[in-house]
């Protein structure tokens, strides 16, 4: 039986406190999600009876800590509907799973005059390892373009993508834009010339349904703190034949097979790119969240949040006073708004906010390329999860109106 | 409502010199310039001063993009030391950068900063700290810079 989701709060104590003597409205969770007693009972749990290190033992405990790491494993592989365990290697998180491809794949492939092609709205995580392994290579970047409404320009992705391109990179889900790109129609462009496709779901998989053979993706990287999961813990899902293929990413333990004086062997995968005593408990947690995600359904998860963004989205477009971007057709959105009060400072805004409980990200959103290309410095940013509620939308629409009306001077200058 | 909080911070005063900053304007042939960035939000500030041969600030100006408290802090700055000496402005840099951490402080080094003092009520908004002394960091590395060419040219 699904549980009810729009009765979700009481697995998340930290949502019932005050914020500056108001009701907490969380609406930060793209930078990251609130986790549910869920989650943290299955951390105490792990540590107050299974904890040991993994693969190593003989004995029960290490057994124990082994299976629940490698249960976690088999539930991200039909999470986001792998082929096997095999391609699904844990990480830090979405950014050290990015770096893992450009250090492994992108240092054994690409060379000089090959293209990368990345998209102009890409997160710091999925533009910084791409543009120093050009810049190491003496490859050349290539940004793929925006709409005159926020979404990614397929027809300039047609003309960057070419027989040079040897990397694809591109964000499912944008973390300012509030859009979801069109990730299986890349995918087949980048293969018709011959180019491996990388997709950063941080945005994604906590909030729709993904299946990684589906979008026919070559890798797909996301953090688990964005879905409820304990920070320190993310995965990148790897087609086997390139993972195979690659150089391991670091050396250490656990990663190999044979070590003599001069030369060594490494191990099956995963664990080939699992050097060093892991995140286990993370893991664990991780395993967790997915859980308490499939027991909701992602679909009514997805579902949920249109149904906010149905009612927030225009009330901010109605605004003359504020300014969206990315597109205004709630349809084509997701959960995270970016915006400004016009004549305001993002960052006044946000402690304005602050003072009535609700929490927002003001700033560039480690977005920096894309900010400049909007022509902006930073925004507000808000972005919705599951256990939001109608109430939360009107909480923030009320703390805006107090905003503007705190700062109805010759600030304001709309129009 | 909890906005009248806000008050504590966004005082008239401050909302003034954010309205109608000071010195607000690039200086031409400036004996020194600094241009430091809040990474966090990207807003900039560029200072202009003059400096003359006794090291007094006689003239200074800014440019730039930022919020209200980064603005009105970079106008009430530029109040507070011109005419003042390098050493006099340094000294106003430790003071504010002190007072904004909620560091004890002389109150007759406070009445130096004049305006700028009313920021003191940052404190209780921890986030902003960086937004009120953007600008004073530019002065310091403004004048240290200054101070570091000369040195560069004795030797």
């Amino acid at each position: 039986m699904k549980t009810d989701i729009s009765d979700l709060r009481g697995d998340f104590p930290i949502l019932d406190q005050l914020v500056n003597d108001e009701p907490l409205t969380y609406l930060d969770n793209a930078a990251t999600a609130q986790k549910p007693n869920q989650v943290v009972a299955a951390l105490t749990h792990f540590y107050q009876t299974d904890n040991a290190n993994v693969h190593r033992g003989v004995h029960t405990l290490a057994e124990r800590a082994t299976a629940a790491y490698e249960d976690a494993r088999h539930k991200v592989t039909h999470f986001i509907k792998a082929a096997e365990p095999a391609e699904v290697i844990f990480t830090k998180g979405a950014t050290d799973s990015l770096n893992l491809v450009a250090s492994t794949y992108g240092e054994a492939n690409i060379e000089a005059g090959d293209e990368i092609v990345i998209s102009i709205m890409e997160h710091h995580s999925n533009l910084i390892p791409w543009q120093q392994l050009a810049l190491r290579k003496h490859a050349t970047l290539k940004y793929i373009e925006l709409t005159p409404t926020g979404e990614l320009d397929m027809g300039d992705a047609e003309t960057k993508i070419t027989d040079k391109t040897k990397i694809v990179a591109v964000a499912h889900a944008s973390n300012v834009m509030g859009t979801v790109n069109p990730i299986a129609a890349l995918t087949k462009m980048a293969h018709q010339h011959g180019a491996i496709m990388v997709c950063d779901g941080a945005q994604a998989v906590p909030h729709m349904p993904v299946d990684v053979q589906a979008l026919n993706v070559d890798f797909y990287a996301f953090s688990g703190h964005k879905m409820m999961a304990p920070t320190g813990i993310g995965v990148l899902y790897g087609k086997r034949d390139l993972l195979a293929a690659m150089p391991p990413y670091q050396f250490g333990g656990e990663m190999i097979n044979f070590v003599h004086r001069y030369e060594s062997t490494w191990n099956e995968l995963p664990w080939k790119f699992e050097a060093g005593t892991q995140n286990i408990a993370g893991a664990v947690g991780l395993g967790a969240a997915i859980d308490y995600l499939e027991n909701l359904g992602m679909s009514n998860v997805q579902a949920h949040e249109q149904q906010l963004v149905n009612s927030l989205l225009p009330q901010l477009t109605a605004d003359h006073q504020i300014e969206v971007y990315g597109p205004h057709d709630p349809a084509r959105h997701t959960g995270v708004i970016a915006f400004n009060i016009k004549g305001l400072h993002p960052h006044d805004v946000a402690t304005a906010l602050d003072m009535e409980g609700v929490a927002v990200r003001a700033g560039h959103h480690c977005a920096q390329p894309l900010m400049e290309t909007l022509g902006l410095v930073a925004t507000v940013r808000t972005s919705l999860y599951i256990y939001n509620t109608q109430d939360d939308v009107d909480r923030l629409i009320h703390a805006l109106n107090e905003t503007k009306e705190f700062f109805s001077h010759e600030l304001i200058k709309a129009e | 409502m909890s906005l009248s909080k806000l008050n504590s911070l966004y005082r008239e005063v401050i909302l003034d010199h954010a309205d109608h900053p000071h010195h607000k304007h690039a200086l031409t042939d400036a004996t020194t310039t600094m241009t430091v960035k809040n990474p966090t939000c990207g807003d900039v500030i560029n200072l202009d001063i003059d400096l003359n041969e006794d090291d007094v600030i006689t003239n200074i100006g800014f440019t730039g993009e930022g919020c209200t408290i980064s603005q009105s802090s970079a106008s009430m700055m530029s109040d507070a030391v011109l005419g003042k000496t390098k050493d006099e402005a340094l000294k106003m840099a430790k003071t504010f950068s002190d007072m904004v951490m909620g560091k004890q402080h002389d109150q007759a080094d406070l009445d130096e900063l004049d305006d700028a003092a009313i920021l003191s009520s940052i404190v209780s908004f921890p986030a902003r700290i960086k937004c009120a002394t953007l600008s004073w960091w530019a002065l310091q590395r403004a004048l240290l810079s200054s101070q570091q060419e000369e040195s560069d040219g004795e030797a």
